[in-house]
């Protein structure tokens, strides 16, 4: 049978964010796929060497809804590493707060998309309502449901009262309680693993050969996670363990999303009970010293998130580079599908937990030849970025 | 439209389309914040389909465009195509303060400017992102927007008006 060519988006059904598939199917079975993800780029990156220290996090943050404390971290403390700063416990643990708080909140947003991508909305609709209960935490400590603008350089804005505190320990057991179900669940629902067991396979070797990170790498048996390997904050001093996870399908990702979700509770939970006291912010220098160069690496809910910052003296940096986690995760995907039934991409695709906002970079690159090339504005506006070579300029 | 309110099958289509309105939602280069929230919307704490709204892909089932986020070069001709889909009285709410007048990616050089550049804008919703209460807010004021020009039998009155954005003089309601 000849194949056929399946565009899908960049509005579409199915689809949450703009990107364009073209899926390539031998009747019912996928052949290849071919992403277009860059109908989200804004150029933030470029954004960001012409505004201060102070005005780049509320930016940064705006490189994704879900994780915008992942990014304003990951900024702020490689900006603070290379400024050589001591930040007090008590801003660290607050950021550990707020950073597994909204791994808990992302990783039951994921969960509910995924079930209503199986069609099972039941289940969308019980773990957006626990979600809630995650936003009205982050509501209460930031003031802001969604972008909560924690960081500053030097520690955090917003204190924790022991009153928040205790408000908050008393609610976690409910959410304790709501993950447990979501676990039998897991375990016991037909539909779950009628559509998840088996789908999307991905090997330990072909997770290292593709770069993926995350839940997605680590639910094929890949033991790596940058709050342990590189430890950052606090992540070294406080009980959790890595979740990881044989299977290497959509069901093993959900499982290590499900025991990620408890590990995340048990740090909230232990860094409100333990949370020293102290200031919450250091004075921090208006400038970053002159050719410091840094690579800051944090475990973002969809995997390991990587700001490269060069500074040079000035109160701006020189230049960024963002590599999100969804980014590291497509050629995974467009591997996981192939041979896989046309009804399993919206699974496929969703188990990766993509983030279309914060994946719309502009990459330029030909390791063969490393040769560079111009780009048009109309080239970049349709989609066909062809590398001109015998120019030097991107 | 016009040519049909007065009749009963007119005011019979009048009558369902203010009841149970279906938005679809765009996002033309948006960090995520705004669509997570209008997804917050249609779950059970706000549950925004008790008052019929509910949320369409296509948007050829669609009353109301919901575009989030400044426009990018590259959505902006994509965005235009969606709208023109959507079949007429068709409204549009601009939410997020990308969209509404300004936000953090103004003047970015792979964003053109708010949705208004490309398609006109009913109802502006400022916030960072706003809370889903806002914008159940928005669409109800839409709503009102609808009933008002189906009695003026159109969009017409509202242009008419000496200045301001469509709705804002006028009905108060434009901005909200």
């Amino acid at each position: 049978m000849a194949h056929v060519v399946i565009p899908v988006g960049p509005q579409h059904p199915a689809l949450k964010e703009p990107v364009n598939f073209r899926v390539v199917a031998d009747g019912e079975k996928i052949v290849r796929l071919e992403i277009d993800l860059s109908y989200n780029h804004r150029g933030i990156e470029k954004a960001a060497e012409s505004r201060d220290f102070i005005r780049v996090l509320p930016l940064l943050e705006r490189v994704c809804g879900i994780c915008s404390h992942s990014h304003a971290t990951c900024f702020a403390k490689g900006i603070e590493e290379l400024m050589q700063l001591e930040i007090p416990q008590r801003a660290q643990y607050i950021r550990t707060i707020v950073a597994e708080l909204e791994r808990m909140h992302s990783h039951l947003l994921w969960l509910g998309v995924a079930a209503h991508e199986i069609g099972f909305n039941t289940l969308f609709m019980w773990t957006w309502r626990d979600r809630e209960t995650v936003q009205d935490i982050l509501e209460e400590i930031s003031g802001n449901r969604v972008n909560y603008n924690m960081n500053e350089i030097g520690g955090v804005r917003c204190d924790i009262s022991p009153e928040q505190a205790g408000s908050i320990l008393k609610r976690l057991p409910l959410l304790e309680e709501r993950i447990g179900e979501y676990v039998k669940m897991a375990k016991s629902q037909r539909t779950m693993l009628m559509r998840f067991c088996g789908v999307g396979k991905l090997s330990r070797a072909e997770i290292l050969r593709y770069g993926a990170v995350g839940p997605t790498a680590r639910a094929s048996g890949v033991d790596y996670d940058a709050r342990r390997d590189d430890p950052y904050l606090i992540y070294n001093t406080i009980p959790w363990n890595v979740v990881t996870d044989e299977d290497g399908d959509v069901f093993g990702r959900t499982k290590v999303r499900i025991g990620e979700l408890r590990e995340s509770l048990g740090m909230v939970r232990y860094c409100l009970e333990n949370l020293p006291g102290g200031p919450i912010r250091v004075q921090a220098p208006k400038t970053a010293p002159s050719g410091g160069e840094i690579l800051s690496r944090y475990e973002a809910p969809r995997g390991e998130l990587v700001h490269f910052i060069r500074t040079n003296g000035t109160d701006k940096v020189e230049r960024l580079d963002i590599r999100t986690p969804t980014l590291a995760n497509w050629t995974s995907v467009a591997a996981a599908l192939v041979d896989q039934n046309l009804a399993d991409i919206p699974v496929i695709v969703a188990a990766i937990d993509p983030c279309l906002s914060c994946t719309s970079r502009l990459v330029v690159a030909d390791r063969k030849s490393g040769k560079t090339g111009n780009i048009s504005w109309n080239e970049l506006r349709n989609g066909v970025c062809r590398i001109r070579p015998g120019s030097n300029r991107i | 439209m016009s040519g049909m309110s007065g009749s009963l099958s007119g005011n019979l289509v009048r009558w369902a389309r203010i009841k149970s309105p279906w938005i679809t939602i765009f996002n033309s280069g948006a960090c995520n914040a705004c669509d997570i929230e209008i997804i917050a919307c249609l779950m059970p704490r706000f549950d925004v389909e008790r008052f019929g709204i509910l949320a369409k892909g296509s948007p050829r089932h669609a009353d109301i465009l919901i575009v989030t986020g400044r426009v990018t070069r590259k959505q902006a001709s994509r965005l235009r195509r969606v709208w023109e889909q959507i079949p007429e009285p068709k409204y549009v709410i601009a939410v997020g303060a990308c969209g509404a007048g300004g936000g953090v990616f103004e003047g970015l050089y792979h964003v053109l400017d708010g949705p208004e550049c490309v398609i006109p804008v009913d109802i502006y919703l400022a916030g960072c992102p706003p809370r889903p209460d806002e914008i159940i807010n928005a669409v109800v004021a839409c709503l009102g927007l609808m009933e008002q020009d189906a009695a003026h039998g159109g969009k017409e009155w509202r242009q008419k008006q000496p200045a301001g954005k469509a709705g804002h003089a006028s009905t108060g309601e434009g901005a909200v």
